[in-house]
């Protein structure tokens, strides 16, 4: 989404899906997993609009839909460039915007090599290190710094530095940095707006999807040609001037070896439709979490600062020019990149932070190379990473390949656990799996492991930031129990304790330490800090102490302090914006005084998208927000995301940089060009257009190109991670089922939350998969007896469900079983069961190091597992029928 | 016959009840969380039932909400009266041999075609009835009618004699083992008392459970029926709104997407102290046959 419009949220608003005319709902199951926002769903049906839910089981999501598609688990963006190209070849997109509003009429250079073109590989692919030179992907005449993503790709081409290697500074991914873009450009943009240039990026678009046919998604994804004529002429005609159709989206895209990619293709076919930026448009991203989007806004991503400014590499001589020079860009809000770094470090390091230091800068701690989650598990594993603390997250059981992260964590010397129970991942040393099979005993396990009981939501102030970049503060009820405290808590009396100790220190390195503003009140028999001070902190405020309103009012002078740039606004007036609570019956149904959004409580994106070039509603029934040219301003329903006083006909003078060299028809604000990006030229690890590749394991081999899996998709080989044979490889047949996880209502994630509850455990008290009356005739599987389930990485068990809502498809010429694992379960708590990341592998999208746990194959049969030696000795078993070694399924 | 001109209210309140639409359940279960929580019932027993996704099987003491989840196929008949059933269907490999269901498309069309995989879920609670059986037999005055026309229990009288077990035509009321006394939905009197909505329908995300004044929600469900008509949805019906039917009509009512037998509830279901004037008539009358006949006896021999 980053890459594409140049904020990485979702573009839309829950209560805005009541104003589609057609939902498609796809890598998601969101009347399970979303109920809440699922309301708005109904309200759109009851409207009249359509629901499609495309997803490989019939979920109570497609019991409420219209009309439910069954697709192969991990075929996602053969079907979606199916639609792209139907749009395209029956010329049912939306031309004027598309012309005005994207990028579709940029010219590329003629260096450029369409992987339909090279059997799968785009240009600048070097097989050594799997990975792309981005360069031959560029505008014709210019270069394009991406608005998110990939920022420091281009570090050596802007700074003029190369260290040549010597700081050992290894290639750490950046993809997260998918927050609020804005892009360098230098140059003037080539563009054909005939759209007939043959290099222009439309042409382009048209020839990399002329092969994603009506027949070849039959082939690809088992999705019969009727059924798929069905949904494209459904979002045809509910897309365009007067009707708008909106996509949902969630972890069912997002978890693959090329997920971002999966959001590109919705991108691209929602630009061609015209349909972000308006009302009852948009793409949906359904984060998984209460405040998943807030851990990204303010992030617990290794590479992220606050407001998704990148965390600093070490590359050689790096200050902070170098740093604002390196990701800064010309046009664009984030020209304005060195107001927003120089009062984070303010609000961090307060009077320390001077100009003549350059404001703390070098107190940032350097990326050397990834330190994401599974990066830092085979760090753990080789005695690089020593200490480990787990806040409400669950890997023994939630992460992919949960033994790994358990062998893992055995090497550690430290681990502390916070949570509500003993959860998995805090007792794996005494009673987990691997002591059950005799692989770890109990007494040679190194680990000190320190579990500390949390306080739940009820039990403290605090804010959500939910899937719309909506905060929502809570207040606490109730005191916490026992020993259980907030995780403010935690942070706030750690870091004191910890400045308490190096009071007295000379060393410079404490430096950083001992300077941080570190000064929140406390209330309360437990001195818990104020959250609500913590939010003023990121509000941030001026040289007189007053609050800010608005990230326009940050300076680079060290005048101004805020804690995250994108934030700021939401304790206006010294008023906790967040806290509003204005019932919705006394507000209209934007309801723009409930919580408070970034940025600048806008709820929906880009919004200018939804007047004409001239700035005129594009129709009455989709008026949303208007040029008045009578008040010169721009006015409607929501905050215009808009420079307010910006004509339609504003065209930047010459040499313009920054928000003032965007155009008054630049409706993404954020990007280098201003347009939505059909093509991004630089941003991406995996190519510019996304493409469809096979997942990691997969028992089919890929049909549109002789490439068979993401070229640039990133593996750990590991012996404890063996990946399996795919397609018409020797020994895939071992592995014949598709297998795909995922979430039910009545649990949360990995458990911790819900498995101990009795009231939620009585619901769904045990494990199961989910198998058709087909496969459990070919593979003799009873209803309600057991299944043994087998990858090459692990065999667990579980009850069995024999539903019709599992159905088989034809895929390729042949009949294929899918088979369904929910995966909330673990051997602890009070509901029990494996856990289906056993299962899964440690195969990465390259551009955000996201697992791929939707698609991967397994092997199944009737009965209950072995139990001790004889488990892992089924595994080795299954490894050497497949042939499995250290090399398979690593080929390029 | 009006409910509340047999109470002693002179000014009596609207009586209030739940509208269930099951076209919009999402089958979250929300409900039966919710009551739980709010009135304290106790957990019910971790069993994988394997009948969908509904290990609550049913309404009892320990369950006042129950979501039931039927997989079916839209045109299929129901075979008999019992609980909501799925169970393992049966596997039918493809004429073909191919293994695809030959007759069934995946998915299906965007108007509903018969033989169409649907999963249909409802919320099933006790449904208040006018004529109230439990509360007919009722010997220590345990379960009475409250000033908002609905049916409650009070724990600290009922003395566990079980006669409203048998009376109920629906199976809702149920004796909780450890205790022995009866429990069911109170449609939270405690709420009421204080305006609040009861706890399932306030915690419903789709507004599946409306509460309000019964006359308000008759309106509402038949207005939703012909709107589901008129989009060609043609197996949408109410069940247990009627007030001429056999328990002069239900405090919690529904609409329902099949027929009723396909959820576990009974077609025609009759209040089961309905007969007990006749019963009592005609024993009274044969009473007094017996004792003519007595006296007949008696007195007609000296004679």
């Amino acid at each position: 989404m980053g890459t594409s419009f140049g904020r990485g949220g979702a573009t839309t608003f829950q209560q805005d899906l009541q104003n589609a005319d057609c939902i498609v709902i796809e890598g998601s199951n969101m009347a399970e997993c979303h109920p809440v926002g699922f309301q708005w769903v109904m309200e759109a049906k009851a409207r009249g609009a359509t629901i499609i839910h495309v997803d490989p089981r019939f979920t109570r999501t497609s019991a409420l839909a219209d009309l439910h598609v069954p697709i192969r688990a991990g075929s996602d963006i053969a079907f979606l460039g199916g639609l792209i190209n139907h749009v395209l070849a029956n010329d049912a997109y939306f031309k004027e915007y598309v012309v005005a509003y994207t990028n579709a009429a940029t010219i590329l250079t003629e260096d450029y090599v369409d992987a339909e073109d090279n059997d799968g590989v785009f240009s600048g692919f070097d097989p050594e290190d799997r990975s792309y030179d981005f360069h031959t992907w560029q505008y014709e005449g210019m270069e394009v710094q991406a608005a998110s993503g990939q920022r420091d790709q281009q570090y050596e081409d802007r700074v003029g530095a190369s260290d040549g290697g010597k700081s050992g500074v290894r290639k750490a991914g950046r993809g997260e940095a998918h927050g609020s873009g804005g892009a360098a450009i230098s140059g003037e943009i080539e563009h054909d707006d005939t759209l007939q240039h043959p290099r222009c990026v439309f042409q382009v678009l048209k020839r990399h999807y002329a092969r994603y046919t009506p027949e070849m998604v039959e082939e690809v994804c088992g999705i019969p040609q009727d059924l798929f004529r069905q949904v494209a002429d459904a979002l045809v005609t509910n897309s365009g001037r007067d009707r708008t159709s909106a996509f949902c989206y969630a972890v069912g895209w997002t978890q693959h070896t090329v997920g971002v990619q999966y959001i590109r293709a919705a991108a691209i076919l929602q630009s061609l439709l015209g349909n972000i930026g308006r009302p009852g448009g948009g793409i949906l991203a359904l984060r998984g979490h209460a405040s998943i989007q807030g851990s990204t806004d303010i992030p617990t991503l290794y590479n992220l600062l606050p407001g998704y400014l990148p965390m600093p590499h070490a590359h050689e001589h790096e200050d902070l020019d170098a740093y604002i020079e390196a990701d800064s860009t010309e046009k664009g809000y984030w020209a304005e990149s060195r107001s927003y770094m120089v009062s984070l470090l303010k609000a961090w390091w307060g009077g320390a932070a001077t100009a003549e230091n350059d404001f703390c800068f070098d107190y940032l701690p350097r990326l050397t190379g990834s330190a994401s989650t599974y990066d830092t598990v085979l760090a753990q594993l080789s005695g690089e990473t020593n200490g480990y603390f787990i806040i409400g997250e669950n890997p023994a059981v939630g992460s992919a390949n949960a033994k790994l992260q358990r062998l893992g964590m055995a090497k550690l010397d430290w681990l502390v656990v916070r949570d509500f129970s003993l959860i998995e991942s805090a007792t794996w040393w005494k009673d987990g799996p691997e002591i059950e099979t005799g692989e770890l005993r109990t007494e040679d396990i190194g680990t000190e492991v320190f579990f500390l009981p949390a306080a739940a939501h009820t039990e403290k102030d605090g804010s959500f930031t939910n899937t719309q970049r909506l905060l929502q503060f809570h207040h606490q009820a109730v005191e916490p129990e026992g020993d259980a405290r907030s995780d403010l808590w935690f942070a706030f009396h750690l870091g004191r304790r910890i400045r308490e100790k190096l009071a007295a220190s000379t060393d410079p390195r404490d430096r950083p330490i001992l300077d941080l503003t570190w000064d929140y009140p406390t209330k309360g028999r437990h001195a818990e800090p104020e959250a609500e001070a913590v939010v003023a902190e990121i509000n941030g405020w001026d040289a007189h102490g007053d609050p800010l309103s608005s990230y326009e009012q940050l300076n680079d002078d060290g005048s101004t302090a805020c804690g995250c740039w994108i934030y700021c606004g939401v304790y206006s007036d010294g008023v906790n914006q967040a806290a509003r609570r204005k019932p919705a019956g006394e507000q209209s149904w934007v309801a723009p005084e409930w919580g408070w959004a970034w940025p600048a409580n806008r709820r929906l994106l880009y919004n200018r998208a939804s007047a004409d070039p001239d700035g005129k509603p594009w129709s009455e029934r989709k008026a949303y927000v208007w040029w008045d040219e009578e008040k010169a301003l721009w006015t409607g329903h929501d905050i215009a995301d808009f420079a307010a006083d910006k004509s339609p006909h504003y065209r930047p003078p010459v040499g313009a940089t920054g928000a003032e060299a965007l155009t008054g028809i630049d409706p993404f604000v954020m990007q280098a060009d201003g347009k939505a990006w059909l093509f991004v030229p630089s941003g991406l690890t995996d190519g510019p257009l996304p493409t469809h590749y096979e997942p990691q394991e997969s028992p089919f081999r890929n049909p549109l190109y002789r490439q068979q899996r993401n070229p640039a998709r990133e593996l750990h080989p590991h012996e404890n991670n063996r990946l399996q044979p795919s397609g018409d490889e020797p020994g895939a047949e071992v592995f014949p089922y598709p297998l795909t996880t995922y979430r039910l209502t009545e649990h949360h994630t990995a458990g911790g939350m819900t498995r101990w509850v009795p009231y939620l455990a009585e619901l769904q008290p045990e494990f199961f998969c989910e198998v058709s009356p087909e496969l459990a005739s070919e593979r003799g599987l009873e209803h309600g007896g057991w299944a043994t389930i087998v990858t090459a990485r692990n065999v667990i068990e579980a009850r069995v469900m024999v539903t019709e809502r599992l159905t088989p498809l034809r895929v390729g010429g042949r009949t294929v079983h899918q088979v369904g694992l929910p995966y909330h379960w673990g051997p602890n708590g009070y509901s029990r069961g494996d856990a289906a990341n056993e299962l899964t592998s440690v195969a990465l999208d390259p551009n955000v190091h996201i697992q791929e746990v939707k698609a991967l194959a397994c092997d199944i049969r009737p009965g209950r597992r072995p139990r001790g030696a004889d488990r892992a000795a089924l595994v080795r078993d299954y490894q050497r029928r497949a042939g499995i070694d250290d090399e398979t399924g690593t080929e390029v | 016959m009006g409910l509340l001109s047999e109470s002693e209210y002179d000014a009596p309140l609207p009586r209030m009840g739940f509208f269930t639409d099951t076209s919009v359940c999402i089958g979250c279960k929300a409900c039966e969380v919710a009551c739980k929580e709010w009135n304290h019932v106790p957990e019910d027993g971790l069993d994988f039932t394997g009948m969908s996704y509904d290990n609550t099987q049913g309404l009892g003491a320990d369950s006042w909400r129950h979501v039931a989840f039927i997989e079916n196929r839209t045109g299929a008949t129901p075979v008999d009266l019992g609980m909501p059933q799925v169970g393992a269907p049966d596997a039918a490999d493809g004429a073909d041999g191919s293994g695809v269901r030959p007759d069934l498309p995946p998915g299906g069309d965007l108007i509903d075609g018969e033989g169409k995989l649907q999963w249909l879920m409802a919320s099933d609670v006790c449904k208040h009835c006018t004529h109230a059986a439990c509360l007919d037999v009722c010997p220590t005055g345990s379960l009475f009618r409250t000033e908002f026309g609905t049916v409650v229990v009070q724990e600290d009288i009922c003395n566990g004699c079980g006669y409203c077990i048998p009376a109920c035509p629906y199976g809702v009321i149920d004796q909780r083992k450890d205790d022995g006394r009866a429990w069911k939905c109170t449609l939270c009197y405690d709420r009421l008392g204080v305006g609040m909505e009861p706890a399932c329908a306030k915690a419903c995300p789709t507004d599946s459970i409306q509460f309000g004044p019964l006359d308000e929600l008759r309106e509402r469900a038949q207005a939703r029926v012909e709107q589901l008509h008129e989009k060609g949805v043609d197996v949408a019906r109410l069940y247990g709104h009627d007030p001429d039917d056999g328990v002069g009509g239900d405090g919690a009512f529904f609409l329902l997407l099949d027929e009723p037998e396909t959820y576990g509830l009974p077609p025609d279901p009759v209040v089961t102290t309905r007969d007990l004037p006749v019963m009592w008539r005609q024993a009274g009358l044969a009473a007094l046959a017996l004792a003519a006949g007595v006296v007949a006896a008696a007195f007609g021999r000296k004679s």
